[in-house]
C-alpha cells in the first residue's frame, strides 16, 4: 500500500494519475480467523485496525452485509466532541477527541476534521447553572470547557436570534473550543484502507445468519458466504445490535429507534460553529461543502425502517429556524436516518456477553461517530485480550443489574424519555 | 408518517398517537426482583414484528396494543388496552 502524499499526486500529475490503486481489497472468506468482528462501519473497521495495529493480530476479518460505512457511519451530523457530564463518559470521549486531532496523519487519510468549536446554548437561568456545572466537571478532568456570557455567543454566531422576544431567548452558552465536525465517509475508508494494509480481510456483501456454538462457547457464525470458524467473535453493528445478539439468544437493554438528519443546499459561510441546544435537543453545523446541516430528536418509537418521519424533520427544522431565523429561505437537498440502538441509560455498552468467545460494542444511541477512535481503541484491547479496558469498564453489560447505569440525562429506563 | 386505527376514534394521523413502550416490557405487579430487572431493562427488539403500546394521546386519550412491524411499519392489528391484554 503507497502512501498517500502531495508529492504522489505532484508526479501522478505526469502520467494522468494513473498510480491509483484500490484502497482495500475484496477478499474472499477464508475457513477460520482468530477474530471476527461483525459490522463494518467505523467502529468495527477502527477496531480492526488497531487489533492489527496495537495488538499485532494478523488473521482479522470484518464481515459488512452491505457496503463499509453505509449504515450509521455515513448517516449521522458528524460532530466530534467530548463535553459529558458524566466522568466515565467524557473520559471515554475525551480520549477519542484526543485522537481525532492526529487522526489523519495516523491513517494517512484525510478526515477533515475540522475543530472549529462545539457550543451548547442556555435558554435559562436553570440552563445556564446544567451548563457551568458540566463545564466545572469537564475542568476538573483536565477537559476544556468555556462558559459564554450572551454577548460572547453573539460574536461568535452573529446570526442567532438574541432578541428578548426569540423563541428559544438565548442568555449564554458552553463551548468545547477543540470540539467539532469530521468527514464522516473518510473515516471508515481511512480505517478500511489501514486495516486491509496491515492483513485484515474486509468481506462485505456478508450477512452474519447465526451463530456457531460449542458448548457455551461461540466458535463461529454462519453467513451468507458461507460459515467461517472463529477465536473470538465482536458484535459491532449499531442499530442491529438487537437483532445479532438475538442470534445468540442474548436479549439486549436497547431499543432500536431512527435518528434523522437533513442538509440543505450549499451557502457561503455563515454558522462557525456547531450549534446546539440540549435543552431543544437540536444540532445545525455549516459542512465544508456549505450545506447547513441539522439533527434533531430520534423518530421515538421503535424502528428498523432506516427512513425517517416528516413530523420529526419538521420538529427539527421548526427548532433550527427557531434559533437562526437566516435559514429560513435555504431549500432542503436531502435528509437521512439511521437505525440507533438506544440503550437504557444513554451510554454505550462494550464488554463481554453471558456467551463465552462473544463480544459487544453497542447502545452508542445517537453518539457513536464521535466516539469512532476510541470505541475502535477500546474494544480492540477487549477483544485482544478478553478483558475490559479501563476506558470501557464502567460500560459493562450487566451495569443495569448491578444498578450501575450510566445516566447522563438522569432518566430511568426507558430509552431517551424526556 | 404512519395511520393508525384507533379501536375508539377509527384510522387517525399519527401525529396524534405516543409510542410508550413494547408489550413485553410490562412488568407485572407479582414479578420477583430478577423478573422485575430483566421486563424493564431488556427487549426482544425484533427486526420484525412486534407488539408495542400506544397512546391516542391527542384524540381520545386511549391506550392500544399496535402489532407493527419495524421495518415496513405495517400494522397486522390493533387492539384496545383492557385486563385480558395486559399481564
Amino acid at each position: 500500500m503507497s502512501r498517500y502524499s502531495a508529492f504522489g499526486l505532484l508526479r501522478g500529475a505526469f502520467n494522468g494519475q494513473k498510480h491509483w490503486q484500490p484502497a482495500w481489497r475484496d477478499p474472499e472468506p477464508k475457513t477460520h480467523y482468530d477474530i471476527i468482528i461483525i459490522g463494518g462501519g467505523g467502529h468495527g473497521l477502527a477496531t480492526a485496525y488497531y487489533l492489527a495495529k496495537v495488538h499485532g493480530l494478523k488473521n482479522i476479518a470484518v464481515l459488512e452485509k452491505g457496503w463499509i460505512g453505509g449504515g450509521n457511519t455515513g448517516r449521522n451530523t458528524t460532530i466530534v466532541r467530548s463535553n459529558y457530564r458524566l466522568k466515565p463518559l467524557h473520559d471515554l470521549f475525551e480520549f477519542g477527541l484526543k485522537m481525532w486531532e492526529h487522526l489523519s496523519d495516523e491513517l494517512n487519510y484525510n478526515v477533515m476534521f475540522s475543530p472549529r468549536g462545539a457550543m451548547f446554548l442556555g435558554h435559562s437561568d436553570a440552563d445556564m447553572t446544567k451548563l457551568a456545572e458540566r463545564g466545572d466537571a469537564m475542568r476538573c478532568d483536565g477537559i476544556d470547557a468555556d462558559l459564554m456570557t450572551r454577548d460572547e455567543v453573539a460574536k461568535l454566531e452573529p446570526l442567532l436570534d438574541m432578541s428578548r422576544s426569540a423563541r428559544f431567548p438565548i442568555e449564554g452558552g458552553l463551548i468545547q473550543r477543540r470540539g467539532g465536525t469530521a468527514r464522516h465517509d473518510a473515516v471508515a475508508w481511512g480505517y478500511a484502507r489501514g486495516a486491509d494494509s496491515l492483513g485484515v480481510d474486509i468481506i462485505q456483501k456478508c450477512e452474519v445468519t447465526g451463530f456457531i456454538r460449542d458448548g457455551d462457547a461461540v466458535v463461529g457464525v454462519e453467513t451468507t458466504r458461507g460459515r467461517i470458524n472463529a477465536g473470538r467473535v465482536g458484535i459491532c453493528v449499531a442499530g442491529n445490535s438487537g437483532h445479532v445478539a438475538g442470534l445468540a439468544g442474548i436479549k439486549l437493554p436497547v431499543e432500536s429507534q431512527t435518528l434523522q438528519a437533513m442538509v440543505t443546499e450549499g451557502v457561503k459561510p455563515m454558522l462557525n460553529s456547531v450549534i446546539m441546544s440540549q435543552s431543544l435537543h437540536c444540532y445545525i453545523s455549516q459542512s465544508d461543502k456549505g450545506g447547513i446541516v441539522f439533527g434533531g430528536d430520534p423518530d421515538n418509537w421503535p424502528s428498523y425502517a432506516q427512513r425517517g418521519n416528516p413530523m420529526v424533520m419538521e420538529h427539527a427544522v421548526a427548532q433550527g429556524l427557531a434559533l437562526v431565523p437566516a435559514l429560513s429561505r435555504l431549500r432542503m437537498v436531502r435528509t437521512w436516518s439511521g437505525v440507533t440502538d438506544m440503550s437504557f441509560d444513554g451510554a454505550p455498552i462494550i464488554g463481554e456477553t453471558p456467551v463465552e468467545n462473544l463480544f459487544l460494542n453497542g447502545g452508542w444511541c445517537y453518539g457513536g461517530f464521535k466516539a469512532t477512535p476510541a470505541s475502535g481503541w477500546t474494544y480492540a484491547h477487549t477483544l485482544a485480550t478478553g478483558k475490559p479496558h479501563a476506558l470501557n469498564a464502567p460500560f459493562a453489560l450487566d451495569r443495569f443489574e448491578r444498578g450501575a447505569t450510566i445516566d447522563e440525562t438522569g432518566t430511568g429506563p426507558m430509552p431517551n424519555s424526556r | 408518517m404512519m395511520q393508525i386505527t384507533c379501536p375508539h376514534c377509527g384510522p387517525r394521523a399519527q401525529a396524534e398517537f405516543v409510542y410508550e413502550r413494547t408489550v413485553d416490557s410490562v412488568v407485572a405487579l407479582d414479578a420477583s426482583p430478577e423478573d422485575a430487572m430483566r421486563t424493564l431493562f431488556t427487549r426482544d427488539n425484533p427486526r420484525g414484528v412486534d407488539d408495542e403500546i400506544w397512546r391516542h394521546t391527542y384524540g381520545c386519550r386511549a391506550w392500544m396494543v399496535v402489532t407493527r412491524h419495524r421495518v415496513t411499519n405495517e400494522i397486522s392489528a390493533i387492539r384496545a388496552v383492557g385486563p385480558e391484554v395486559l399481564p
